[in-house]
């Protein structure tokens, strides 16, 4: 029986965190609990009571929020007021089973981006400030309420994307941005893989400002325009130019829904069982990486980013084709975000480092978490 | 004036030794150690504080820096990292006891990528050169601090520097897409690359901004941007600052975000005006430039919506630039007006606060009051968009009080932005500058933990030390504070 802890103020958690003896597994909502290396726990750190708004202020562009506060909660009060996360947080519920699309503080500790991470940046671009209990059971704080700021270290950049093992996260604050007026988007068919990355990578090149650029294999490449219509309308005429071809619009309402799609990965969900990887390379080694693979493995695959993020999914195996998957390209990193427990015990879920970049990464934990206690071995044995 | 760490006499002592291993890595005319040629090395952009260094040492290769680094760390000697020496809070400030490693020799762009839109350069790179090079296929980099002509990208990284377009574009950190670093161990690692986001620890976010204290960085990719399409400014007068910054809020609920968006007070107003005849009202407390980029058809839209809502907020002056020419004019008196209150001051120190915007009449009256009883005068120049303040404080070094009243101004303004909810600096760092402030914004327990990480990069403190942080501690002592709310269970240490 695995006992859970549920602090209910910060000096609680640090209470909590620094008396802990074995290994703690955070929880928010749980809906990411199957991201990662399987952790060993003793005992689950339940933050729900760290929950709700303590500061949204639209014309600051600043949202402060506890840790737990549902994303769904977030982005409603967002869009209430014309705003929205820029860098489109998806909702993997569908394809990783889980119930609801979790709280702010498992986003900002995984930094999922959605489509719009090619142009508005990620997670990591968006944060400004984060309070939290390090391993140690230290309490701190970095960053602030305001969108400017370069005092002392990045550590909300640090602690983004570190999986709950270097600090458990009471509260967060992010930037916010104007949601678009509107958007519609380009579609180009009849590519292969090669052509999809040459026409995204002369989409991306022109002044066209394209929000997000994506080939799904035997459908068509998308390209995304947002703002105001006029602007949108202007653009669309300008990326005919610019790719030389006839091209076909998709209005506002199927826009968003395929957009929607693509950041959920939802062809994706049909297959439970098949191992799925998140592969970020530089666009142009993307169609060159599938080659290699179609070769040897039966694949489904989605290009994102304009080629930078291929969505890989492989048949059942034991190990998730890892080795196969990571010889494909040269440089960039592979995630293995789906695949049955014993598969993500046995096989590195994330790209393995060089060995003086894993040794630091080591005292990185070290210096939060010194006795190993919080998500030891989500991210990578020993941290 | 602020003090830096008591030099180690012992090292000072050994200097010719260490001078000598050094040109051992670098041969040549790599090592400086003549006092009439070390001399340019002395100080930074915080002119007021100079410093010769132990020795210099420009290596040219990664393998060069890396065997400096791994004979400082085996050696127990200080290293300061340099770029173009640009920096406005002395992070570049050279130790008495320490190695000051200049990459200026780092100095080539090593490859264009369109096809990816990223550039990849050697750190020495000034920031307007990356432009330079790829401007002739429409792109540029977009981060564009006031020193591009002179400050290096590895200087960019190392502060993470912002400029005028920063709110939409973003600072270095959101601009740089990886970088090859060297640990003070010698050993050479790379984080990011041409791909987006990192496989493990945000190391790369970590570093950037760092001012100096954890690596030296010897090569890094950028991303580059085509260029807006076109781009068109207004320039606005208001009454009052709260009518400017309200004008401000309402822009961006309005769901806007300017390319730039700048205000300057009456004092800087009067100031630029008389030095480069930008045609400014001279009748209004604060003038406002928010200038739209992108296509034609967007940017014309959009101003006419910016210039209703600047109507809307009394602004008794209003004009939208018809030309090229007119818009460089709206910017001429912005951007010369560092030296226009160079012109009517001898030495200026340069402030560099964030605040919630709300906040700016509050703060800009606090400023007025601090402004006589330290008995200076203060122009301020605003990143409104992103509440980025940059107070000018008028003050004269050949006075002898005079800089020691302009710094106690100067840290009484960043104590009253700390205390409206905003930070010690936007873009201009920490360095020795705003160190002894640290605590007005963070608790022991805060930098504490921020301490440790720089032990996990740098075990023995040697990098850059006396910058950023008011007190050094040993990575030990460290391991073992325990923090509980925020105090930390020792007395007070005394700051050097």
């Amino acid at each position: 029986m695995i006992a859970v802890l549920k602090p209910a103020t910060e000096t609680e958690l640090s209470d909590m965190i620094a008396a802990a003896k074995a290994p703690l597994e955070i929880i928010g909502s749980g809906t990411k609990r199957h991201l990662g290396h399987p952790v060993q726990a003793a005992a689950t750190l339940d933050m729900s009571a760290f929950s709700g708004v303590i500061a949204y202020e639209p014309e600051e562009l600043i949202l402060d929020v506890g840790a737990a506060t549902p994303l769904a909660e977030i982005e409603r009060m967002l869009g209430q007021r014309g705003q929205q996360l820029a860098f489109e947080p998806p909702d993997w519920s569908a394809l990783l089973g889980s119930h609801g699309n979790g709280t702010v503080g498992g986003l900002v500790a995984c930094n999922l981006s959605g489509p719009r991470r090619l142009k508005a940046g990620a997670v990591r671009d968006h944060i400004l400030g984060i309070h939290g209990v390090t391993g140690a059971g230290n309490v701190f704080k970095a960053g602030a309420r305001v969108v400017k700021n370069v005092t002392g270290y990045d550590m909300p950049k640090l602690l983004t994307g570190s999986y709950g093992t270097l600090a458990a996260l009471t509260s967060v604050i992010l930037k916010v941005l104007p949601a678009p007026e509107t958007e519609e988007t380009v579609v180009l068919t009849g590519l292969d893989d090669a052509q999809a990355v040459e026409a995204m990578s002369l989409a991306m090149q022109s002044a066209c400002e394209v929000s997000a650029a994506a080939y799904v294999p035997g459908e068509a490449v998308y390209l995304r325009l947002e703002g105001i219509a006029p602007s949108v309308a202007y653009r669309r005429d300008q990326l005919g130019k610019v790719l030389k071809r006839g091209i076909e619009v998709m209005a506002a309402k199927s826009s968003i829904a395929k957009w929607q799609a693509i950041r959920d990965g939802a062809m994706f969900a049909e297959n439970p069982r098949h191992p799925l990887w998140r592969i970020s390379v530089a666009p142009s080694a993307a169609p060159g990486m599938i080659r290699v693979l179609k070769d040897k493995l039966d694949i489904r695959y989605l290009f994102d980013w304009a080629g930078g993020l291929v969505w890989l999914e492989v048949p059942p195996s034991h190990d998730a084709a890892a080795v196969l998957v990571r010889s494909s390209f040269a440089s960039g990193h592979a995630t293995l975000i789906r695949a049955p427990e014993a598969t993500r015990a046995a096989v590195e879920v994330f790209q393995p480092q060089a060995p003086a970049l894993a040794a630091l990464s080591g005292r990185v934990k070290d210096a939060f978490d010194p006795r190993h206690v919080l998500n030891p071995g989500r991210m990578y044995r020993g941290i | 004036m602020l003090t830096m760490p008591v030099p180690d006499q012992d090292t000072i002592e050994r200097r010719s030794v260490i001078a000598a291993a050094l040109r051992r890595i670098v041969p040549g005319e790599g090592v400086i150690e003549l006092p009439v040629e070390m001399r340019a090395f002395e100080t930074d952009g915080l002119t007021a504080y100079r410093q010769m260094p132990l020795v210099v040492v420009l290596p040219e290769t990664v393998a060069q820096v890396s065997a400096v680094l791994k004979y400082a760390h085996e050696n127990e000697i200080k290293v300061v990292p340099r770029g173009a020496g640009t920096s406005l809070s002395g992070g570049a400030l050279p130790l008495a006891d320490g190695i000051l490693l200049g990459l200026a020799k780092f100095n080539r762009v090593l490859e264009i990528d369109y096809a990816n839109r990223c550039a990849v350069v050697q750190p020495g790179v000034t920031n307007l050169a990356i432009t330079k090079a790829v401007e002739h296929k429409g792109f540029y980099y977009a981060p564009d601090p006031s020193s591009q002509i002179a400050c290096t990208i590895g200087g960019n990284v190392a502060e993470n520097s912002g400029g005028v377009h920063c709110l939409k574009y973003g600072l270095t950190a959101n601009n740089v897409l990886g970088i090859e670093m060297v640990l003070l161990t010698g050993e050479v690692i790379r984080l990011g690359g041409k791909h987006l986001d990192s496989e493990g620890y945000d190391l790369l976010g970590i570093m950037t901004g760092s001012e100096g204290l954890l690596g030296v960085v010897t090569e890094v990719t950028v991303r580059i941007l085509q260029k807006p399409e076109t781009a068109r400014a207004v320039l606005v007068g208001f009454p009052s600052s709260e009518d400017a910054g309200q004008c401000v809020a309402d822009v961006i609920s309005a769901g806007i975000i300017p390319g730039g968006m700048e205000m300057m007070d009456r004092p800087a107003i009067h100031a630029a005006e008389d030095f480069v005849h930008a045609d400014y009202p001279l009748d209004v407390e604060a003038l406002l430039i928010v200038e739209l980029d992108g296509p034609q058809v967007e940017v014309d839209h959009l101003i006419e919506r910016v210039s209703e809502i600047a109507r809307a907020n009394k602004a008794t002056t209003l004009r939208i630039s018809t030309s090229e020419e007119e818009r460089m004019l709206f910017w001429a008196g912005r951007k010369a007006a560092f030296p226009a209150v160079g012109r009517i001051s001898p030495d200026y120190l340069c402030m560099d606060g964030t605040i919630p915007r709300k906040r700016l009449p509050e703060v800009l009256q606090g400023m007025a009051e601090l402004s006589k009883l330290h008995r200076l005068r203060v122009a301020n120049v605003f990143h409104a968009g992103d509440g980025n303040l940059h107070p000018l404080i008028l003050y004269d070094a050949n006075n002898a009080d005079e800089l020691d009243r302009a710094e106690k101004f100067g840290a009484d303004i960043l104590r009253l932005c700390v205390k409206v909810g905003g930070v010690l600096t936007g873009e201009h760092g920490v360095g020795i500058e705003k160190r002894d402030l640290m605590p007005e914004m963070f608790t022991e327990g805060d930098l504490a933990q921020q301490m440790r990480v720089k032990c996990a990069f740098d075990d023995k403190g040697l990098l850059n030390p006396g910058k950023v942080f008011p007190t050094l501690h040993r990575c030990a002592e460290l391991g073992r504070m325990h923090v509980k709310g925020g105090a930390l269970p020792f007395p007070e240490i005394p700051r050097f």
